[in-house]
């Protein structure tokens, strides 16, 4: 079999521009015929990011917090006022330590700060008052977030302290900070990139995920096979179509980073353009990889499922650092394809053109792309024979 | 007669699940592995941060509190730089999360009582990151302060924070999301089991066959729903094993609670994946639904980015996320020992969500025909 369809390969050659029109117009009736496809690769996109855009903050504002000031005292009120002032907490004046334990029990607070009765004749003394701050450790995040706030809240109230009274300062060495690329600290900056990369690669898997199987399941895999098409063609119209369609979900969730979520977009578009069709071929190809392996639909949905989505989420580096995993489990990331775009589109969004980054995860990309284009080619090319 | 029939179809159905290998693997062996991978993966805990140094001042003061950051354990110095051009360039490549610059006049102000400024760049890419980066460096130069004003016999500020953390003293991340991670991948593992069944029988065909039989609509449904609840049960078990096993999370509430939980949380995800499917004429469609429901379900459940951080609107939508209850039962049975009392609020929202999808799922097999 394998030998007779050389021949009329070579022979037919002149035809295979034509052969492959036809082959992506056939993927695309396909594509037009059942619907999900188009909600996969337009809709699907603006809805997750729309949806995820604004609800996926790290940023705690306005955390709930119980204040206990056993015996209020002008010294007192110029704490509360410090942490009043403070746009990061809402604060809830308790009167016992046991009304304030309790709501942190049931979690309406996320922590308490209490001021001891003897805190304005402590803070008279050498040793200063104890200001007591207890948080709910279980998100340990956000607990380290309401420390970090409740020292930042001190801060000033100590500057405040020394400049009133004159005395020498209490903070010999003054930090200031500097934050680049993201001088707000807006969480938003970096998570909304890093959902593009997360939400393209669920796209460019599901919309391959299952063609190739369907195509065995249904037989009209043979069907193809009697056609002069080569497998060759077969797979490169199923790419382009795709190819063409992915293309179309990637403008509209960077153009929805930029335009809705006012990400701003500081490397060069055609950078982006070029990583972004690297990524959708190495994001397809692992599609059209599950789907020839599995060669049913249901386990190449299964597979889909398990392989795509928790693994882009939580070892790209979209929400969890890299640096921070065991050297084990940074390996494993190295065969996450969502990992690359992500340090691409992190930098080219808030940093710009940084060569250093994108050059090797655009080859990463590349690599990740033909590996999975080529295992999907051979293994098809294999059931022929 | 009737019960023989139920059985029947039960054993059918997980022959439908287990018998192909390829299938049998993708259930059991992937959501193990993920767990190991991903219960190391999940932290907001910076072990090292990687810092260069710029120090303009030859002074003993910038000395010591370049030691200190050199003695402290979570900080690693990557670099020693001689000028300001240099910092761009290991910022940028992400060498380094954090540049201490000492400006010339730096122990000569301190020393003559002037406040001394050290400047401190932080790369802001990852939000998160720069923050837990700039409170490590508050802190050595808090600690530094303190022993300065020590040495120099002065008055410490007049007071002090002393801070505690209940449920989790050392703030280890691992224990918020190692519990989270449960309910992901139970979640999963339902999906696998339910999504894709009565669409995969409607594209064969085999549905129509199972409707002409004497099986009632909620028959097939009880069919459908066993296999999908006893594997979630069985994997959530294996997981918990190796949370508390493997990971050492403490579990101090009771396993009846969390059982209770578990139970209530796969009725509503069993339901959740059988009203998909049932609403799936293609398996193509049963896979985009359960991307659908699966995605939202874990980005939405407060997982790693707090509900309480969302907008009104988008909390509203989170009241329907099953894993969002589920997920506060796992933290508060694991860190906090809580009871039932505690759970309630959280139990019947989840009860509610099986009993309408599974009735949905039911009413759908009979009217949705193609």
């Amino acid at each position: 079999m394998t030998g007779e369809r050389g021949g009329p390969d070579v022979r037919l050659r002149g035809g295979a521009g034509m052969r492959l029109r036809g082959l992506v117009r056939k993927e695309f009736l396909q594509i037009v015929r059942d619907p999900s496809s188009i909600a996969i690769a337009f809709l699907m996109p603006i809805f997750l990011l729309v949806l995820f855009g604004y609800g996926v903050s790290l940023d705690a504002d306005h955390v709930p917090i119980a204040l206990v000031a056993e015996a209020p005292s002008s010294d007192s009120a110029d704490f509360t006022a410090s942490l009043q002032g403070s746009h990061s907490f809402a604060p809830r004046t308790l009167a016992t330590m046991a009304e304030a334990e309790q709501a942190l029990r049931v979690g309406e607070v996320k922590g308490i700060i209490r001021l001891r009765a003897d805190f304005s004749r402590q803070m008279r003394q050498s040793d200063g008052a104890p200001i007591q701050v207890i948080v709910d450790g279980v998100d340990a995040n956000t607990a380290r977030l309401v420390l970090g706030y409740a020292e930042g809240a001190w801060g000033s109230w100590l500057a405040g302290q020394t400049a009133q009274r004159g005395q020498t300062l209490s903070t010999p060495v003054a930090m200031e900070s500097r934050i680049w690329f993201n001088s707000e600290l807006r969480s938003r900056n970096y998570l909304v990139p890093g959902l593009v990369a997360i939400i393209m690669t669920l796209i460019g898997a599901l919309l391959t995920a299952l063609v190739m199987a369907r195509e065995w399941e249904r037989g009209t895999m043979e069907a193809l096979m009697v056609t002069p098409a080569s497998m060759t063609e077969v797979l490169l119209g199923k790419l382009v179509a795709y190819f063409i369609l992915g293309t179309g979900g990637m403008l509209l969730t960077v153009g929805l980073s930029v335009w809705l979520f006012e990400v701003p977009l500081r490397g060069s578009f055609w950078v982006l353009w070029t990583c972004s069709s690297l990524f959708l071929l190495a994001a397809l190809g692992m599609g059209l990889t599950i789907s020839t392996l599995a060669r049913s639909q249901f386990v190449a949905g299964q597979i889909a499922i398990i392989a795509t989505f928790l693994p882009a989420f939580l070892l790209s580096g979209f929400i969890f650092d890299i640096g921070s995993m065991p050297a084990v489990v940074q390996a494993i990331t190295h065969v996450i394809v969502a990992r690359y775009f992500v340090a691409i589109v992190q930098t080219l969004f808030l940093a710009g053109d940084v060569w250093s980054v994108i050059l090797p995860n655009a080859l990463a990309l590349a690599v990740m792309a033909a590996i999975f284009l080529t295992i999907t080619w051979r293994k098809s090319r294999k059931r022929l024979e | 007669m009737m019960w023989q029939r139920l059985l029947a179809l039960i054993h059918k159905e997980f022959l439908a699940l287990l018998k192909d290998p390829k299938s049998r693997m993708v259930l059991i062996v992937p959501p193990l592995i993920q767990l190991l991978v991903f219960g190391y993966a999940a932290t907001f805990d910076l072990k090292q941060v990687p810092y260069a140094v710029y120090n303009e001042d030859r002074g003993a003061a910038a000395r010591d509190l370049l030691a200190a950051f050199h003695g402290a354990p979570s900080f690693n110095q990557v670099a020693e730089l001689h000028s300001e051009a240099e910092i761009a360039p290991l910022v940028d490549v992400r060498r380094v999360l954090v540049v201490i610059h000492i400006g010339p006049r730096f122990s000569a102000d301190l020393v003559s009582g002037r406040p001394a400024q050290l400047q401190v760049i932080v790369d802001g890419r990852n939000s998160n990151t720069a923050i837990i980066g700039l409170n490590y460096v508050r802190s050595v130069v808090d600690r530094f302060n303190r022993d300065w004003l020590a040495s120099q016999g002065l008055p410490g500020p007049p007071a002090q924070l002393v801070t505690r953390a209940w449920f989790n003293p050392n703030l280890e991340s691992r224990w918020f999301f190692i519990p989270g991670i449960i309910g992901m991948l139970t979640l999963v593992v339902t999906m696998l089991v339910t999504a894709l069944t009565v669409a995969r029988e409607r594209e064969q065909g085999t549905f129509d066959q199972l409707l002409v039989t004497p099986l009632r609509p909620g028959e097939i449904l009880l069919g459908k729903t066993v296999p999908g609840f006893v594997i979630g049960i069985v994997q959530a078990t294996l997981i918990l094993l190796v949370a508390t096993l493997w990971f050492k999370v403490p579990l101090l509430g009771s396993l009846a609670a969390f059982y209770t939980g578990l139970a209530l949380f796969l009725l509503s995800g069993v339901g959740a994946g059988l009203l998909i499917s049932s609403l799936s004429a293609t398996q193509q469609q049963g896979l985009l639904g359960a991307f659908l429901f699966m995605v939202p379900a874990v980005i939405l459940s407060g997982f790693a980015t707090p509900i309480a951080n969302m907008p009104e609107a988008v909390q509203m939508i989170t009241l329907i996320d099953p894993l969002r209850y589920f997920l506060v039962i796992l933290r508060k049975v694991f860190l906090e020992g809580a009871g039932f009392d505690v759970l309630i609020d959280q139990l019947w929202p989840m009860a509610v969500i099986g009993a309408v999808s599974l009735s949905l799922a039911a009413w759908l097999f009979r009217h949705r025909m193609y």
